[in-house]
């Protein structure tokens, strides 16, 4: 939460306020408002058809608002089209011109500016290095693969030095190992240009590695605006946990609060008083309460002389090795389903077999209370 | 059916040895072998005639089969010839810029204005082609002539008192009933090289800084490019032969090369000398054809230039 010391009193680069999108009788999006900083790495994480594309498509003015505001550094942007904008986008496709070179491609925004020539070539290449395709100018796009095609939209991108980057999902055509790297080296280069980079991306893994802040939005509108930690830890609601990672639900009861306190009737886990900061949900007086646990917040107690603060025995039902990790499903007596559990396969634990009796470790700080 | 059956019974008896064609290959050339036969026959078999007939003398009613190049020399030097030839050629010319220039913006208000009922846009478009060729053209005659629908309708707003004499029987006539009888086949194709193009670009070319001018001429244009070429073959080389528009609205000075071609194969009973006018227009006609083709093969890789 404090690992971006200079983003949080950093100006606004793009203020959306209200924004709201129909198509016809679909509502796109339906009242979104952010407040985007300069130079932060943010993105727009969500299920298909939530709206992203949308959005990052009105900040670069492809499409009219139904209604609502956006201003960019400060000017409203109603009326400005995408042209005269200070945004650049990296599309989905990748949108490299086939009739062009890769060199063509990268200067194709320059080529207004009417620059001298020497002056242009040394920028294209200079901006093909960036990207690690230096000497590939003389190529046609169409000989580039997909990996090499997306690094040169980049730089076509780059070349501008827009004011804000937006990138839909530049990543989601790649293979595992290149998507992997690629990601490493995206958040590197954001940090060495300065630009502010809004990715829109449906995979959570990839929203959480690169971005300083996160919108997570489902329906059109976002449900929780947070830092990657805040968001893994305290979601704001079940459904954001469950895009995010994986989260065990149990249901609860509120049994009383006091101070900075509130006192849970967990049916499965027993009686706990959880502090009001990992509560998201408002509690008053008596009520069924959501409780969240993440796997990595039990643990299985192998042994006697492993200690935890509090203790529940249960069956295990399942077992996924996953070779550094093991997830057991661990039924709990009194609860609906069974709970998933993650260990850390480390030197001499065993993997307990399906059937075997487990004691469950957890803490009241193992807890989220959710709406 | 017979070559189905000696050709598996071939492909069958010459097992240990290695088949000549392998099953795939064989089937194909199976399959392909009416339409393949039937072209031979319709289009290959007449050129060559036309062409073996070229080489001879017409002798009155008799024909010399020796084979000599007297044909070809008249008809490269004769000045009426060449009159002809280069009218033709600059009529289709006129004819092919007139017809993609109109066609396209057509084609390009159908692919990025008409959202909905495409198919029936281009349904409409071929509504005209369900009168005979024949048909248009005379009709062209009621609408440019002397005492015609245009003339009259002039006359009778007062824009002119004396009918307009230049539209019909003429060059331009034949330009007119033209460029309206091929429109279709020049929409078509620059219609299909506009819908090809994937949307992205163009927002691509608006995100780098175009204006919807530039961008046109940045993106648009250049992807168009095959089907424009296309749209121009398609006009430019039929119409360099076409004969019965200039017959029917072209006057005297509309006349075309096709026309003296059938001259030489009818009245003047001389088809060796039209044989040669003939392979003449075809050899230019191709010539031009590659330079079109080429240029298309220049915009459509990104390696050109
Ligand atoms: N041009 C359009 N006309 C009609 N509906 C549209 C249009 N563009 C988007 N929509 C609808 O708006 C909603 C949001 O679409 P959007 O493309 O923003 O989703 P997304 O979050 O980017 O999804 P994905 O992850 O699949 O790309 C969807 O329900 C979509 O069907
Ligand atoms: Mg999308």
């Amino acid at each position: 939460m404090s690992d971006i010391p200079t983003a949080a009193d950093a100006r606004t680069i793009i203020d959306a306020r209200n924004v709201t999108k129909h198509y016809g009788d679909v509502k796109a999006l339906d009242g979104i408002s952010a407040e985007i900083r300069e130079g932060e790495f943010f993105s727009l994480l969500g299920p298909s058809g939530c709206g992203k594309t949308t959005l990052l498509r009105m900040i670069a003015g492809f499409d009219e608002l139904t209604s609502g505001t956006i201003a960019i550094n400060g000017e409203p942007m109603a009326g400005v089209p995408a042209n005269l904008r200070p945004t650049n986008m990296v599309f989905q496709s990748y949108a490299i011109f086939p009739h062009l070179t890769v060199a063509e491609n990268v200067a194709y925004g320059l080529r207004r500016k009417k620059l001298p020539k020497e002056e242009l070539q040394r920028e294209v290449e200079a901006a093909l290095e960036m990207v690690d395709l230096g000497g590939y100018g003389p190529r046609a796009s169409h000989a580039m693969s997909g990996g090499q095609r997306q690094r040169v939209a980049l730089a076509r991108a780059l070349i501008m030095r827009p004011k804000v980057l937006l990138l839909d999902e530049p990543l989601s055509a790649l293979d595992k190992k290149l998507r992997e790297q690629m990601q490493v080296e995206l958040r590197r280069l954001q940090r060495a240009v300065g630009i502010t980079f809004i990715l829109v991306t449906h995979d959570q893994e990839e929203a959480l590695i690169m971005s300083d802040r996160i919108a997570v939005m489902f329906d059109g509108r976002i449900s929780q605006l947070a830092t990657p930690q805040e968001l893994y830890r305290l979601p704001a609601n079940r459904r954001v946990a469950s895009f995010i990672g994986v989260m065990n639900f149990l249901d609860g009861t509120v049994i009383g609060e006091d101070g900075d306190a509130v006192h849970l009737d967990i049916a499965a886990l027993g009686k706990v008083s959880v502090p009001k900061s990992q509560c998201k949900s408002r509690i008053d007086g008596t009520a069924p309460a959501h409780v969240g646990i993440r796997p990595e917040m039990l643990t299985i107690l192998f042994d006697e002389t492993e200690q935890a603060e509090r203790e529940v025995t249960g069956t295990i039902s399942d077992v996924v090795y996953y070779g550094d990790m093991t997830y057991y499903d661990v039924q709990l007596p009194g609860a609906e389903k069974p709970i998933t559990i993650s260990m850390r396969n480390t030197a001499g634990r065993a993997v307990l077999e399906i059937g075997a009796t487990a004691r469950v470790g957890w803490g009241s700080e193992s807890i989220v209370v959710l709406d | 059916m017979t070559m189905v059956a000696s050709s598996t019974s071939v492909a069958s008896t010459a097992k240990p040895q290695k088949p000549r064609l392998n099953k795939d290959g064989a089937s194909g050339l199976t399959l392909i072998s009416p339409p393949l036969l039937y072209a031979l026959l319709m289009l290959a078999a007449p050129l060559l005639m036309v062409i073996t007939f070229s080489f001879w003398t017409q002798n009155y009613l008799d024909i010399d089969r020796t084979l000599t190049l007297k044909n070809y020399a008249e008809a490269w030097t004769d000045p009426l010839y060449r009159l002809l030839m280069l009218r033709s050629l600059a009529i289709s010319g006129v004819v092919t810029v007139v017809t993609v220039l109109l066609a396209f913006p057509i084609a390009y208000y159908l692919s990025f204005r008409v959202t909905k009922h495409k198919a029936l846009w281009i349904f409409l478009i071929t509504i005209p082609f369900w009168t005979s060729y024949l048909l248009r053209v005379f009709l062209w005659k009621v609408i440019l002539g002397y005492n015609g629908v245009f003339n009259s309708g002039l006359k009778m707003l007062g824009l002119i008192t004396e009918p307009l004499t230049f539209i019909l029987y003429n060059a331009n006539a034949v330009v007119i009933a033209l460029a309206h009888a091929w429109a279709p086949f020049a929409i078509l194709p620059i219609f299909i090289s506009l819908e090809k193009i994937d949307r992205s670009l163009l927002e691509a070319a608006e995100d780098l800084g175009d204006g919807p001018v530039r961008r046109f001429f940045r993106v648009t244009l250049p992807l168009a490019m095959p089907g424009v070429i296309a749209a121009t073959l398609i006009v430019f080389i039929p119409t360099v032969g076409d004969f019965v528009t200039p017959k029917l609205v072209g006057g005297n000075d509309g006349l075309m090369i096709a026309n003296m071609i059938q001259v030489q194969f009818g009245k003047a009973n001389n088809a060796p000398l039209g044989a040669a006018l003939a392979i003449s227009a075809m050899l230019i006609v191709a010539l031009i054809s590659f330079v079109f083709i080429w240029l298309n093969r220049r915009f459509t890789t990104g390696d050109g230039k």
